[in-house]
Order: C-alpha cells, then structure tokens, then sequence
C-alpha cells in the first residue's frame, strides 16, 4: 500500500469515528432534552433546532420548542461541555503525575474553585459569569499549590499527592460551607449543596458560550502538548532527556487544567469522578498515546456527563438529585476497583 | 570530539556528591564507570545527560558547553537509559521506541519516512523485532531494557548514556545487553557493577569514591587488586584470562 492511500484510509476511518461520536453525543443530548415534567419526543427536539438552523421548517407546538431553546438545550450541551473538559483535565493530571487516581475532584482542585467562587458570591465583587470564573481559577490555583507543597512538589510518590488531595479537599470544602453558614442568606445557606454536588440547574445560553470557549480552546491546546505527554510516560526525567522542557510543560498544563475546572465548577459546581473515570474508558478504547486519548476522552466525558444528568432526573421520580450523587455513583466503586489493581500493581 | 569534563563539582544541600571530576570519553568507546554504591554514579551520569547542572565546573560536548547547547539539540545527540525506568502505560514496544523520534519533530511535524526507519532499524538492532507490538506490561525486564535501548538508539545519538543497565537481568540477558552495547559504533558511557563483565566489554574505565576519580585507564591498567582492597573492600585476586586475555577478577570469598 502507498503511503498515500495509507494516509486516506486512515483521514476517511477517523471522519467515520468521528461522525459516529457526534451522532452518539446528539442522541443523547436529544435524549436529555425529552426529559422532565413536560416530555419532548426525541423527533421535536431535533426539528427545532434545524428550524432554528434554517434547514427545515417544521411546524411545531410552541410550547415544546420554547421549553427546548429557552432551558433544557442549553443545560444538555453545558452539561456535554463540562464532562469534556472534566475529562480532559483528569486525563493530563493522570499522565503529569503518573497517577491513575488523579483528577481535579479527587487532588482538591474542584472544592478550591468552589470556595473562590463562593468568596466572590458572598463577598461581592461583581458577581458575574466571568468574575465567577476568575475567583473560581485562584481558588482552583490555590488548591494546586497546596497540593503541590504538601506532596513536596509531586516527588513525594503517588501516594502523597492523592492525599494532599484528600486534605486539599476536605480544607477547602470546610472553608465553603464555612463562608456560606456564616456570611450568606438563607437561600445561599441551602446552595451550599451546590457548590458540594454540583447542579446543572439555572444554566443557559451565556454559560454555554463561555464553557464552550473555554473547553474549545483547551482542547486545541491539549492537543498540542499530545506528543509531549506521551514523553511523560517513564517520568519527568525520561522526558527531560527526551528534550522536553518538563518545568514549562508542567507550568502550563496545570495552568490550563485549574482553568478548565474552574470555569466548569464556577457555573455548575463541583462535580466528581468524571475525570477519573472516563479516562480510564478512553483508554481502553482508544490506547495511551494522546492525539487520540484526549479527543476520545472529550467525546466520552461529553456523553458520561449528559447520561449522568439524564440519570439525575430520572433516578428519583418528581425529584432532581444533585449531580455529584450520580457521578459518585458510578465513580466510587471505579475509584475501588482502580486502587485495588494500582496496589496490586505496585 | 566527545564529552569532556572539567573540574565538575555538584552538591545536594551542603552534602558534596562529585568533587572535581575532569576527564574525556574517547570517541566511539565505550566508557565504564565503576565505583560502590554511593559513589557518585549515578549523579555523574545525569550531569551528562544534561538533566541536573553542575554547582561548578564544566562539561563540553563537541568543544561546546553543553549548558549553551538547547535541550531539544541535546537530545538529538546524547541519549539517556535510566535505571529501571518503567510505566503504568500500557505502551506498545513500538510506541516506547518511537518517543526516541520526538526530538527529532517539531509539534507539528508528520511522521517522515525517515523517522520510519530510524525505529526500524533500532527495534532490529536491539534485537525487538518479533516483539514491535508486544503491550509494554508484557515484557521481560531483559526485554524491557532492550526496548529502552532501542528507544534511545531510535534518537540516533552520538553518545549514549547508560545507568546500570544489567541490573535484575539473568546472565544471559546480561551479557547480551553487553555485547549490543559494545557493537555500536557511538561513545557510550555506562555504569556497571560487574567487574568481569566491565574489564571485559569496555574500553577505559573510570572509578570513583565518595565523588572522585581515583583511577581510570584500561581496564588493564586501573583494576588492580590493590584498587580493589582500596575502593571496594574485597580481597581478591587478578589474572589475566586465558580465553579473551582481559583481567579476570576472581574474589578470595
């Protein structure tokens, strides 16, 4: 075979896959937003938005497709975005660290963003969107450099950093419900469930376009240190000699990973165990090397993240459980199982 | 012209490891480095690969300061096995082999031809063909090292760095390693336990204790069984072998 033909069997299999992967994420997306009180056929939802789109001209009840465009779209793909980029970054801190337990929920670096964004909130400094994000990125920063301190700058082992994780997690936590027991209002006072568990509730188009910025934006980027985490797999000093600058690679990947979780947890809350386990799935799929790890993890984390939300409101029936209840869910018992062989391993 | 040292010195806190270390690899031999455990090795050996910089002193490459020369262009030149390096990846031997190739790309960069055959030919030298797509966590530890080595000769270097490559293989393992190091036409400095196997695969040899050199030269010339009481605290007897006609340590239990 010429290597020609070759490259275009390979361009038209990846075109197929990834068809296949939006088709997956549409459905279930369509699937999300035929959920609730008021049922939508999955055929509805997707007329309207290629109504919306200019490509059809279907008529259809007002009602549905005011319910669609003004709440439960904008919530499903918010939520599709979220789970990528939880993904995304669980899989660059697994492969940074050499850890298979690492990810932003379980290193602290989630409950970190919930306090700065939840200081920002009580404490007021222009509560928008975007000052959200920002408080949520020096929480998550500061939660990294705790980690990092007391696991000794990572060279601590695997071990440590999980539980500089664990003590990251339960101080910034405390410090959240803290702020919003004794400085918030009532209402406030009953959102710290948010802020613990995450809830996709309240969610739309705004928060769509910046999310979708964001996670976009850090894909691309993911992608473009592929090959160099793939330099990472026998640790920092393999891939020094490789000639990788393992200081800046360091530097900006956690950089862009405390930013991807912040914005997610500024708009939803702390969400659990996405990082951890769709990675895992992603590889066994799609094999360790990064240029196809990472895409595969955005498209099932997409997917994780939208089922889990599908799950949220029909696991109880007239009952919205938080998010983080359903991750944890699926998570704990994939973090056990981890553990297990990771000890058994070592 | 290869690596040449002058006057090095490196510390942990206020803890001196290597203590005015000078010396010069001869193009194309293979260097031994001996010495007990703690002696220094091990950090002389990432010094030269570029991964730590020394507190003082200097360390050229090619007549160049190999602080002045980038990590990238480094890496193009000097490869480095660690001891036991290993991953929770689960790798194919391919892939490990072709990461030697990623100093050689730039981000973008396709993969050439060129880099093609670069892995082919250094699975095949290291002896991994029939095993190219064999998973990582399958592998032997002899095998293991062989990737590694095939890995870093994929870097088509012109010094290859080697830390105690030999340790935890059988004998078998051990000498084959030996021989594929000892065949290739590049400078290679490697450290080494095994006496027998040092006085019989390598060209010069260099000892350190407690940081410093104290004797390098042939291994004719350097061991001793003078040195050996001195450095490494054995009795043992030398004697020059009637099969390959190198010293033959033989230790008096």
């Amino acid at each position: 075979m010429t290597r020609a033909s070759q490259i275009l069997r390979r361009s038209a299999a990846l075109g197929a896959l990834l068809a296949a992967a939006f088709a997956a994420i549409a459905l279930v997306v369509g699937i999300s937003v035929g959920i609730g009180d008021l049922p939508i056929p999955l055929a509805t939802t997707f007329l309207a938005v290629t109504n919306r789109l200019g490509w059809t001209a279907a008529e259809l009840n007002r009602i549905h497709e005011a319910v669609i465009w003004d709440y439960r779209l904008s919530r499903a793909l918010v939520a599709a975005f979220c789970g990528a980029g939880l993904a995304l970054s669980g899989a660059i801190m697994q492969s940074l660290l050499r850890n298979p337990l690492a990810e932003p929920y379980v290193l602290g670096i989630s409950a970190g963003a919930s306090t700065g964004a939840v200081s920002i909130l009580i404490f007021g400094l222009g509560a928008g969107v975007v000052s959200l994000s920002a408080g949520a990125f020096a929480g998550a920063f500061a939660a990294f450099l705790f980690v990092a301190l007391l696991s000794n700058g990572t060279r601590g082992g695997n071990d440590r950093t999980i539980l500089a994780g664990v003590a990251a997690s339960q101080l910034f936590n405390a410090t959240t419900s803290y702020i919003v027991t004794t400085s918030g209002n009532a209402q406030q006072a009953r959102d710290v469930m948010f802020w613990l568990l995450g809830s996709f509730g309240g969610v739309r188009w705004p928060e769509l376009v910046l999310v979708a910025a964001i996670i976009g934006a850090g894909l691309v980027a993911c992608l473009f240190y592929a090959r160099v985490l793939d330099a990472f797999a026998f640790g920092d000093e393999a891939a020094a000699s490789l000639g990788v600058n393992v200081g800046r690679t360091r530097v900006a990947l956690f950089a862009l990973t405390a930013l991807m979780t912040a914005t997610i947890v500024s708009m939803v809350g702390s969400i659990g165990f996405v990082g951890l386990v769709v990675p895992h799935v992603a590889r066994f799929f799609a094999g360790p090397l990064h240029m196809r790890l990472l895409p595969a993890c955005a498209i099932g984390g997409a997917i994780f993240m939208v089922l889990a939300d599908i799950g949220s409101r029909s696991i109880v029936p007239q009952q919205v459980l938080p998010i983080g209840v359903v991750t944890a869910l699926v998570g704990v018992p994939f973090f056990s199982v981890i553990l297990y062989r990771f000890q058994r391993a070592s | 012209m290869s690596f040449k040292t002058d006057n090095l010195t490196w510390k942990i806190g206020r803890k001196t490891i290597l203590d005015g270390i000078s010396f010069e690899a001869q193009p194309g031999k293979m260097l031994g480095l001996l010495g007990p455990n703690g002696s220094g090795k091990t950090s002389l050996l990432r010094l030269l690969a570029g991964l730590k910089r020394p507190h003082s002193g200097r360390i050229s490459l090619g007549g160049t300061d190999i602080g002045q020369i980038g990590r990238k262009a480094l890496a193009r030149r000097v490869a480095f096995v660690e001891q036991h390096a290993t991953t929770t990846a689960n790798l194919r031997v391919v892939d490990v082999v072709r990461l030697g190739r990623f100093p050689h790309r730039t981000m973008f960069s396709g993969w050439s031809p060129g880099d093609e055959e670069a892995v082919a030919t250094a699975i095949e030298r290291a002896g991994m063909a029939e095993k190219r797509n064999d998973p990582w966590s399958s592998l032997s530890g002899g095998e293991k090292q062989r990737t590694h080595i095939a890995r870093a000769l994929a870097q088509a270097p012109h010094e290859l760095i080697l830390d105690e490559p030999t340790n935890h293989l059988d004998i078998q393992h051990q000498l084959g390693l030996m021989r594929l190091v000892s065949s290739l036409s590049i400078t290679s400095i490697i450290a080494l336990h095994d006496l027998n196997h040092a006085a019989v695969f390598c060209d010069t040899l260099l000892i350190l204790q407690q940081g410093k050199i104290v004797a390098s030269g042939t291994p004719e010339e350097v061991l001793t069984e003078r040195l050996l009481r001195d450095v490494f605290s054995v009795e043992a007897r030398v004697e020059q072998s009637p099969y390959h006609a190198r010293p033959l340590v033989q230790y008096l239990g």
